[in-house]
């Protein structure tokens, strides 16, 4: 990208330019602008996708590679790797878009009678209109109803929910208004080692101090409040540790926590005067035996006065995971608990900054939380889209996990819940060397060998974070079952390939 | 743990917006109606932001319907639909591998984003425009926000500011302050209606010497909520300021197609710049910012707006980039509505004649507004108004009495608030004041939307002379 201004189809730059003349200083370089900004990095996103989606130009092009389409197993987007939209929600949402549909036969009635209700709580009957900066109010209302069915009738306030564009809004929204202080009082917040990396690049972005806490993979990711203990007291020595951030079912490792798990960070919280931030946005992709999702918010309240009415949080949620899959609608919500009023006032404030969430995403999570319910005309094709989701995903965890762990050099943790694996590799020590040549990582060398031979675009681990000398990458389960299968085969043959070359 | 002391500075600094009161006061008078309380009015008018649909103004046809038909792809089967709904709708499915409920690339998706190059250059006479300087996100004000954030410079001596109008809207403000950024206010001329003028801005420059370190000049055109829609000398005024005073340029023009005056027409900063030709077209850096909030569609709720990056230095884009990545991407509808303002429907397609229809029925009420509104407004005994060339509101001036200020002032609240929620209470009619907007000391102002159905502003207006007939006997 250069600083050259086309006009009228000729290229024309200034003669300084062109005789490579020190060019008139820029206001905005890379020494004025924001610090903060350049220490953002996001892996999910980064230089590694980048160069995937410049592959896929090329194949476009008619460039001849080993492959003819780049995979991109990168990203949770369960609909860009084939998953079906619920058809109730598509229906609603397409009749909250252009309401002449109310008209047409082929729209069940329940339908209709959800899109109608959504309208009338719209601005002129339009989503087109502004909605208040924290979500149209019978939404948050039905969102409240969810949480108390979802946590056995444990009330939810309708004014402790913010409505957001996608979880990530709320998340980064929180972190805004939680981080201050100066030097050694700069807020520090703790994030899972590995986490998902739109925490690290916020926390960068924020100037505030990450605190790293150990999932111990040797546990199936299980957390350890013992870590957590040690981590804090580390931190206290040079910030002033204010946040606690968990991600549960986990990203990228999947695993579900344990009630007994979450009662242990609850009352380390509570013990250590913590803000807990609990993202639950996989709440409902559980796959393992044995494992169930609870949420912070019922164990809190199940554990007693003592600790629901002190332990202050924020929990997510968001349309794009779980069943729906729905990304691109940019939906979600966050629900607080024992915030300060006058701590609520400034949120307020904040939330404006963005006007308001897209109305079709609030639309979207709407059905969500108050899906068809079994007298209704839809009920019976909507459980049966939901289960066959949540099975395929299911099957896919279950034939990764075991195909990682029949390859010489992987070992993968269960797939418990979440949409990702995170298997560990091991990378031969002449290819770290090489890597070390490159100035890459190493495990970022191993990826980026993948996409250019093999087409599949994968994240590495460091992009997550992992113990020092553990290399990984974080896949996802989403591609249909067969391609799931090939692409299992070559990654399987490429490290085959790889480990020789650098052995 | 959270209590006050303990929350980020920049949003404590944030100022508590006037409006929110008045909304929430909104809330209330609309549940006592709803639980039978007796009033003057059956419903409270609500036009104190600028919401097209929210005034009645109806949704573009084909936007919604290539929207639906996106949402729902069963509807590509329809007799209802005309053939290039479908075609637009499979168009845009394509891109997106079939769903719009995938991500996209960061920036947007690729064929959308060439449409807005396409755009840009077609409405700037044929100067060219790069994808690459092009990022879509939910909302210009988000856009914003990202590039406000990369322009704050802590390492500099003195904090970071950027020079702002007065009157300028809360929104800007708000986004300011969140990021950490002082305001520079420059003084819009009232009496020349609302003009920009050189001098003013060097007088808030100089003010900034050794205060704050200010690195850009934000300014809005048309204007928002003054309805100046600025000439060709006047951009090439500022252009001439930013060069010399190295200044990063800022132009928020997404009221670009709400232009009513009749000697008025709207040219964008980017235009002017390439046409002065160097050293100005290859060196003074812009952001310029488009939205589908407003003009002929109104889609708020979409929330799709863009930025168009020039002359910013290659490394810096790669760090603009990064920002807009952890957004991830902009809602798909936001993208949608983007693609279907850039692109409307051509001459030769089905859904050409009602498109045209539709949005000309919405360009005359606007400019019909304006005028009707401007003079009804000017009529009434204390109030005078600036024309409205261009954007969504007026901004009329209210000289208080002495009586109704000190009242005012007795019950805590700045002059124009009081006088706008008595407007409320009495009239229902919800109005901003402009005590939101920064406005010249001693000066009171209302903001109102006249982008409403006709009906509504007619009803509006009759409300106003009521109450501002009553007001003003009441504190004389």
């Amino acid at each position: 990208r250069l600083p050259i201004l086309h006009v009228r189809g000729e290229t024309k730059m200034s003669q300084q330019a062109a005789n490579g003349d020190r060019c008139r200083a820029k206001v905005l370089t890379v020494e004025t602008m924001n610090p903060n900004v350049k220490r953002v990095e996001y892996a999910v996103r980064g230089p590694i996708v980048q160069r995937a989606v410049q592959l896929e130009k090329e194949l476009k092009q008619g460039a001849k590679k080993p492959f003819t389409e780049v995979i991109k197993a990168n990203i949770g987007d369960a609909h860009a790797m084939g998953q079906k939209p619920i058809t109730f929600f598509r229906q609603v949402l397409a009749l909250c878009a252009y309401p002449a549909l109310l008209e047409e036969e082929k729209f069940p009635e329940d339908a209709k009678q959800r899109a109608r209700r959504i309208l009338a709580a719209c601005g002129g009957h339009s989503i087109g209109a502004y909605s208040a900066s924290q979500g149209i109010e019978c939404i948050r209302q039905d969102v409240s109803r969810y949480i108390e069915k979802r946590d056995g009738g444990i009330p939810s306030n309708p004014d402790n929910i913010y409505l957001s564009t996608g979880a990530s809004d709320a998340i980064v929204t929180m972190l805004k208004l939680l981080v201050c202080g100066e030097g050694r009082q700069r807020t520090g917040v703790m994030i899972s080692i590995p986490q998902y990396p739109l925490y690290s690049a916020a926390l960068a972005d924020l100037a505030a101090v990450q605190i790293n806490y150990y999932l111990d993979e040797d546990k199936s990711w299980s957390l350890d409040v013992a870590e957590l203990r040690r981590s804090l007291n580390a931190a206290r020595e040079h910030c002033n540790p204010r946040v606690l951030c968990i991600i549960n079912p986990g990203n990228p490792t999947g695993q579900v926590q344990s009630r007994q798990c979450i009662e242990d960070v609850i009352r380390f919280a509570k013990e250590e005067r913590l803000f807990l931030m609990a993202d639950e946005v996989y709440q409902d992709n559980v796959y393992a035996e044995g494992c169930k999702f609870h949420s912070f918010k019922k164990v809190l309240f199940e554990m007693g006065p003592e600790y629901s009415s002190t332990v202050e949080m924020a929990s997510f949620h968001s349309t794009s995971k779980c069943f729906m899959g729905e990304c691109g609608f940019r939906g979600g919500y966050m629900e607080v608990i024992n915030m300060d009023p006058a701590v609520k006032a400034q949120l307020i404030k904040l939330v404006s900054v963005r006007l308001c969430p897209p109305v079709p995403g609030q639309a979207l999570m709407d059905l969500v939380v108050n899906p068809p319910q079994p007298d209704e005309p839809s009920y019976t094709t909507f459980v049966k889209e939901k289960t066959a989701v949540l099975a395929a995903l299911a099957e896919k965890a279950s034939i990764t996990e075991q195909a990682f762990n029949t390859m010489p050099g992987f070992t993968c943790n269960p797939v418990q819940g979440a949409m990702y694996t995170f298997p560990r590799i091991s990378i031969p020590q002449k290819a770290i060397d090489k890597a070390k040549e490159l100035g890459q990582v190493p495990d970022m060398f191993y990826c980026m060998k993948l996409l250019e031979e093999e087409g599949i675009c994968l994240v590495p681990g460091s992009g997550f974070g992992q113990r020092d000398g553990t290399f990984h990458f974080r896949m996802t389960i989403l591609p249909p079952t067969e391609k799931l299968k090939i692409v299992l085969q070559r990654i399987k043959d490429f490290h085959l390939r790889f480990t020789q070359e650098f052995s | 743990m959270s209590a006050p002391l303990q929350i980020n500075p920049n949003v404590k600094n944030i100022q508590q917006v006037q409006n929110e009161k008045l909304a929430r006061l909104a809330e209330q008078i609309k549940e006592d109606i709803r639980r039978g309380s007796i009033k003057s009015f059956k419903e409270v008018i609500d036009v104190s932001w600028g919401n097209p649909h929210n005034g009645g103004l109806k949704p573009q046809t084909f936007v919604r319907q290539v929207l639906a038909a996106c949402v729902y792809p069963e509807l590509l089967d329809s007799e209802q639909l005309e053939a290039d709904v479908k075609q637009r709708a499979q168009k845009l499915l394509m891109c997106v591998g079939g769903s719009i409920g995938s991500y996209t690339n960061t920036a947007g998706i690729p064929e959308v984003v060439q449409g807005i190059t396409e755009f840009i250059s077609r409405r700037d006479g044929g100067v060219p425009c790069h994808p690459e300087n092009i990022f879509i996100s939910s909302g210009s004000q988000w856009c914003l926000s990202n590039i406000l954030r990369v322009l704050v410079n802590t390492k500099a001596l003195l904090p970071t500011a950027v020079l702002s109008p007065v009157p300028c809207h809360p929104t800007m403000m708000l986004s300011l302050t969140a990021e950490g950024v002082i305001p520079v206010p420059y003084h819009l001329c009232e009496e020349e209606g609302w003009a920009l003028k050189g001098e003013e801005l060097q007088r808030a420059l100089q003010s900034a010497h050794g205060v704050c370190n200010p690195v850009a000049l934000y300014v809005i055109n048309p204007g928002n909520p003054a309805g100046l829609v600025q000439s060709r000398a006047s951009i090439q005024e500022i252009i001439r300021f930013v060069y010399e005073r190295r200044l990063f340029l800022l132009a928020d023009e997404v009221y670009q197609d709400c232009v009513c005056g009749a000697d008025s027409q709207f040219i964008s900063y980017k235009q002017v710049l390439v046409e002065m030709g160097p050293p100005y077209s290859d060196s003074v850096e812009l952001a310029s910012f488009h939205s589908a909030s407003k003009g002929m569609m109104g889609e708020c709720g979409l929330r799709g707006g863009y930025v168009e990056l020039v002359n910013v230095d290659p490394a810096v884009m790669e760090y603009i980039y990064m920002l807009f990545s952890m957004d991830i991407c902009a809602s798909l509808s936001g993208q949608m509505a983007i693609d279907l303002m850039t692109n409307p429907p051509q001459p030769d397609e089905p859904s050409y004649p009602l498109y045209w229809q539709e949005k000309e029925e919405i360009r005359r009420t606007l400019v019909h507004n304006a005028r009707k509104a401007i003079e009804a407004v000017n009529l009434l005994v204390g109030f005078s108004c600036q024309p409205v060339h261009g954007g969504a509101f007026m901004f009329p001036r209210v000289n208080l009495p002495l009586r109704a200020i000190q009242s005012a002032q007795e019950a805590g609240l700045p002059p124009d608030m009081f006088y706008c929620m008595r407007l409320l209470e009495e009239v229902g009619l919800l109005v901003s004041p402009g005590c939101d907007y920064q406005q010249e000391k001693g000066t009171y102002h209302i903001r109102i939307c006249i982008m409403v159905q006709e009906e509504i502003l007619d009803e509006l207006l009759r409300r106003l002379k009521i109450f501002h007939t009553k007001f003003m006997k009441e504190f004389s």
